[in-house]
């Protein structure tokens, strides 16, 4: 069969900067600095005490207690998320094929909260047995997937992506290629993460990949920065809706921009070093404008992985100047993890759209907190620094990357039937 | 009501997430008050938790209502 056009028509959002797509965007636009002290638990002696968490988030605001009771926060957050798109892409539960919609779901690490908490009441007992019935239901990494097919009925493809910090992208293109290639007509996709805990705080830490600007929490993330000192963690989740372009204008639903290609690629070195020249992430955007046949001068934006790490930061820009050569200094570069932090597994999703948005509104969000020039890049390249720039915005790329080496990037162009 | 009926009531309300009004003696978990089959494994084992006690699998089968809940607590938590 002829492959099939995918097109964007839901968005869902919850993220540090708020808890809707509006809310999202408009904090992004205006450069609003999502972090602050910890508050999930007592970070007094970690390295790291501040995050970007959620704001007034209870999510029994949305959920049933009881439903709520049963998932890992990065369960909830996927399902709350995915009901947004589903609601914005208008879906007619009583016009649809359910056996044609499936949900692929990213996270890198999957329920820690809970898992962690019931350990630590385990091995500081007495030794008897009281797990909860719920403990692996709410670890698993696939019941995101799984809780949203439940809750609406969907019966196509289903299943969970982990590609650490890579996965809401990954899953985007798993989605895109079941969509493309006729597997299913609509895929609600995306990424979540919630793991700020104990654990995952002290474990970054301990792989110094995190912040310790403890003084001036707001400006810790600040990518490109020649003062960066390491990414600061993120929580949230991101839902698109995915749909053939026939479904979608058969249905008469409102798109918001076409999904013209993605690819992912490895970097084969380290489990968490970047390769120095970015040889994967060179492969990875190479590969996706091959994939949307595209060429490097259709793109106006890159949503840049950008963490604010010493050495990845420096590594990805060599591989976009690679990849997009003298061109790249016609493009905006930004990355809005200077605002929301990095969402990890759920990043790929809340980047996706970003650029969405910024295909849509002619707007593309800054690089917040710069203060000082890394000589290391080179300053003809457009970062975006500090202030959301207006411009047209044909297609825009979004970059992430994981742990273990992953790269993937998607493209999304605007929508020309 | 004695303190084991008020605390075993308590955690029911908590976990199935029902009103205090539908906790009564008769209700059966799963037919009246929402229960499956996990969440009634998960009131057990709360019940084990707040009264430091085991219930083995063959007598917890036997526990289907608050009431049966409530009378073998009161026999069995010293």
């Amino acid at each position: 069969m002829q492959p099939r056009r995918v097109v964007v028509t839901g968005l869902g959002a919850l993220t540090p900067l708020g808890n809707t797509v509006a809310d999202y965007w408009h904090g992004l636009t205006n450069g609003v600095s999502g972090a602050d002290f910890i508050k999930q638990f007592d970070a007094s002696k970690f390295k790291t005490r501040f995050a970007c968490e959620l704001k007034n988030f209870d999510p029994t605001n949305y959920l049933d207690k009881k439903e709520a009771r049963k998932m890992d926060p990065f369960t909830q957050t996927a399902v709350i998320s995915a009901d947004q798109a589903i609601l914005d892409a208008k879906i007619d539960a009583t016009k649809i094929n359910a056996d044609r919609v499936g949900v692929i779901w990213g996270t890198g690490v999957g329920g820690m909260i809970n898992y962690s908490n019931e350990l630590k009441e385990f091995y500081t007992g007495d030794g008897t047995p009281r797990f909860s019935p719920f403990l692996i239901t709410r670890l698993i990494t696939d019941i995101a997937a799984g809780s949203i097919s439940i809750r609406h009925g969907f019966r196509g493809p289903n299943f969970s992506v982990a590609s650490a910090c890579a996965s809401a992208t990954n899953a985007i293109i798993e989605a895109m290629y079941n969509i493309r290639y006729g597997k299913a007509d609509m895929i609600v996709t995306g990424g979540s993460e919630n793991v700020i805990n104990e654990p995952c705080v002290g474990g970054f830490n301990a792989m110094k990949a995190l912040s310790e600007r403890n003084d001036d929490p707001k400006t810790a993330s600040r990518p490109f920065d020649l003062d960066r000192d390491g990414f600061v963690m993120g929580e949230g989740a991101g839902a698109l809706v995915l749909e053939s372009l026939d479904h979608a204008l058969e249905r008469g639903a409102k798109i918001y921009a076409e999904l013209a290609g993605g690819a992912a690629t490895a970097d084969a070195y380290h489990i968490t070093a970047p390769h120095p020249e970015g040889l994967g992430a060179r492969n990875v955007m190479s590969q996706a404008l091959l994939d949307a046949g595209m060429q490097a001068s259709d793109i106006d934006y890159i949503n840049v992985h950008g963490t604010s790490t010493p050495l990845g930061d420096i590594a990805e820009i060599k591989a976009v100047q690679h990849v997009f050569g003298e061109y790249a200094y016609q493009m905006n570069i930004s990355s809005t993890k200077s605002m929301t932090g990095h969402l990890l597994g759920a990043a790929g999703a809340v980047e996706s759209i970003a650029v969405i948005m910024s295909i849509i509104d002619g707007i593309v969000p800054p690089t917040i907190n710069h203060f000082t020039d890394d000589p290391a890049l080179d300053p003809r390249l457009n970062f975006t620094f500090n202030t959301a720039q207006h411009r047209e915005v044909r297609a825009g790329l979004s970059n992430t990357f994981g742990f273990g080496g992953h790269n993937a990037s998607v493209i999304f162009k605007k929508f020309v039937p | 009501m004695s303190d084991i009926a008020s605390r075993v009531k308590k955690i029911i309300i908590d976990k199935l997430g029902v009103d205090e009004a539908e906790v009564t003696p008769e209700a059966s978990f799963t037919n009246d008050l929402g229960a499956d089959s996990l969440d009634t494994v998960e009131l057990i084992m709360e019940f084990e938790k707040e009264f430091n006690i085991s219930i083995p699998d063959e007598q917890a089968e036997t526990i289907t209502t608050v009431g049966q809940a409530v009378v073998y607590l009161e026999e069995h938590v010293k």
